[in-house]
């Protein structure tokens, strides 16, 4: 027992020395293997398909996402990323109370649409309480009101070989050396024809305010806020990511984050 | 196979010499692997985590985070003062000065405004998209090993008879708080009452614990189990519980390489990395039949 036993003072040298030895350790050792594109960022990421897989596995294609009562709705819907566009074309939408806007259904379908803010209101309208989740880890609940999404892909008749919805937007969201970035995003038809896919114009009971996306915005219920663009006017039915800004999919797949974001 | 030749530690007093039976197989194949694949997996889930959480440093109770009301128990942030900003810490309400290190933190002069300072984070600048990409694919590796874990340790009876509770574990307690305040520590096959408590509390509470919470934090996890946040009570109470536990894991580890340390650590390691394990030599009576009850 002797032979294994350390004085106090070992002891206590000892732990100090491996308390500061972690501290120490940094984190910057990754950083250069962690850019998109990376090596071993790009090893990591397989994990991503695994996880989608199991998502998909088991929430099928149906299950809805929790719905609240009208007592969970306790303050107005958190707005996030941009919350005024500063976009002259919106601007000038928006001073006409959007009622020169349309929204364009184009790509992969047969009968290309453009629809007025009143032609979507008419339509069939889905109301539900659900619950905002952020990827930064925030949630905020809030009622929204729209037009299923389904509805209006079967008026415009998707062409069987189209895989994705991508949503055109009106705000810019970023800046390259080529222009301005307008937001833009993707999601499957699985995800595109769940029954809680609404186009929301309506929230709290009251018209879509313009800091969360007016006129109208998506909601994927399953997903993180990123998956849910705002100030949408162009829907377009596309068969892959090819031409989908830099090829992942949407804005901020682009910047790294996963596509599916059920997680 | 190697369990009848190697788990068998003589340790009558007709032992032949000490220096023999004292050396055991203590730590099975299995139990080594899955001891590591936590350790590496936990480590890249604990800075990434930290990362994840700058994006949003605030915990909340209940199913949504309050921005129209409070229900915030715990933050981090900074803040501007007469002598310049500062970093701050705030529990249930109370706040702490905690600049340098939560809240406002990094080299002399490029200090920023941060939750976790930048060698507790991964990457070590701000970036939540792949902080995201490392905590979700250590989540598969740990998750993926505890299940390999529990099998091989029902199959091989590690769980019996190691970790496995017995009565005598509550009779001893109080004696073995003494040894470990003491830092007096028997070398023996068997795990103390203490250790059984913490590994088991590890792996059998806060660890499924840890994964719950994070599946209950997905949105289309929640499609799936739908009463599972309201168990838990929200989404956001499931993520301060998430937060929580984590905590408690940093605090496991503290006090596991402290007790290491303490216990000696060339043996110590030398029992996760190969096995052997050397145990207090058989000298009294008493010691031995200690050991064998």
């Amino acid at each position: 027992m002797a032979k294994f036993q350390i004085s106090r003072r070992k002891f206590l040298t000892g732990a100090s020395l491996g308390v500061s030895g972690i501290m120490l350790s940094g984190c910057d050792a990754f950083d250069s293997q962690l850019g998109m594109g990376d090596g071993l960022r790009s090893f990591l990421e397989n994990a991503n398909g695994l996880t989608y897989r199991a998502q998909r596995l088991l929430a099928g294609r149906d299950a809805l996402a929790p719905e609240f009562s009208e007592a969970d709705i306790r303050q107005p819907q958190r707005p996030n990323g941009v919350t005024a566009p500063d976009d002259d074309t919106y601007k000038g939408l928006l001073a006409n109370n959007f009622a020169d806007w349309r929204l364009e259904v184009t790509g992969l379908v047969e009968k290309p649409l453009s629809l007025s803010r009143e032609q979507l209101q008419n339509m069939p309208s889905r109301t539900q309480i659900t619950r905002h989740d952020c990827v930064e880890g925030w949630s905020c609940i809030a009622k929204w009101t729209g037009t299923p999404l389904s509805l209006v892909l079967d008026q415009a008749v998707v062409k069987p070989e189209a895989r994705y919805v991508m949503f055109h937007c009106l705000d810019t969201i970023d800046r390259s050396l080529s222009g301005e970035i307008k937001y833009y995003g993707t999601i499957d038809l699985i995800d595109a024809r769940h029954p809680q896919t609404i186009l929301a114009y309506g929230l709290n009971g009251k018209p879509l305010p313009v800091e969360n996306g007016a006129p109208l915005r998506v909601r994927v219920e399953r997903q993180l806020g990123y998956k849910m663009p705002k100030y949408l006017y162009k829907i377009e039915l596309v068969d892959s990511f090819t031409n989908v800004g830099g090829g992942r999919g949407g804005y901020w797949e682009d910047n790294g984050y996963d596509w599916y974001g059920g997680i | 196979m190697e369990s009848v030749a190697m788990t068998q530690p003589s340790i009558g007093p007709d032992a032949t010499t000490p220096k023999d039976t004292t050396l055991i197989y203590r730590q099975s194949r299995w139990t080594r692997l899955t001891h590591w694949l936590w350790a590496i997996s936990l480590f890249f889930m604990l800075l990434s985590g930290l990362q994840i959480f700058g994006a949003r440093p605030q915990l909340y109770i209940g199913k949504q985070s309050g921005f129209g009301y409070n229900n915030t128990v715990f933050a981090i942030g900074a803040e501007n003062t007469a002598t310049g900003p500062r970093g701050y810490t705030e529990i249930f309400g109370h706040r702490f000065d905690t600049t340098g290190v939560l809240g406002w933190s990094g080299p002399a002069g490029q200090q920023t405004s941060r939750a976790f300072p930048s060698w507790a984070t991964i990457p070590s600048y701000y970036d939540l998209g792949t902080a995201r990409v490392v905590h979700f694919f250590f989540a598969w590796i740990l998750t993926t090993t505890l299940v390999v874990w529990l099998v091989a340790s029902l199959v091989n009876g590690h769980l019996r008879r190691d970790l496995a509770p017995r009565l005598d574990d509550i009779k001893r307690l109080p004696q073995d708080i003494i040894d470990h305040a003491k830092l007096r520590f028997h070398h023996t096959r068997e795990y103390n009452t203490l250790q059984k408590m913490a590994y088991g509390g590890v792996l059998f509470v806060l660890l499924p614990l840890m994964i719950i919470t994070g599946l209950a934090m997905s949105p289309s996890m929640n499609s799936v189990l739908p009463w599972l946040n309201e168990v838990l009570g929200g989404r956001q109470t499931a993520r301060t519980i998430h937060f929580t536990v984590m905590v408690l894991l940093v605090g496991f580890f503290i006090i596991h390489m402290l007790m290491i340390l303490a216990a000696g650590p060339i043996n110590e390691l030398r029992s996760i990395i190969t096995g052997w394990y050397r145990t207090d030599p058989p000298a009294h009576g008493d010691e031995a039949s200690k050991r064998s009850a």
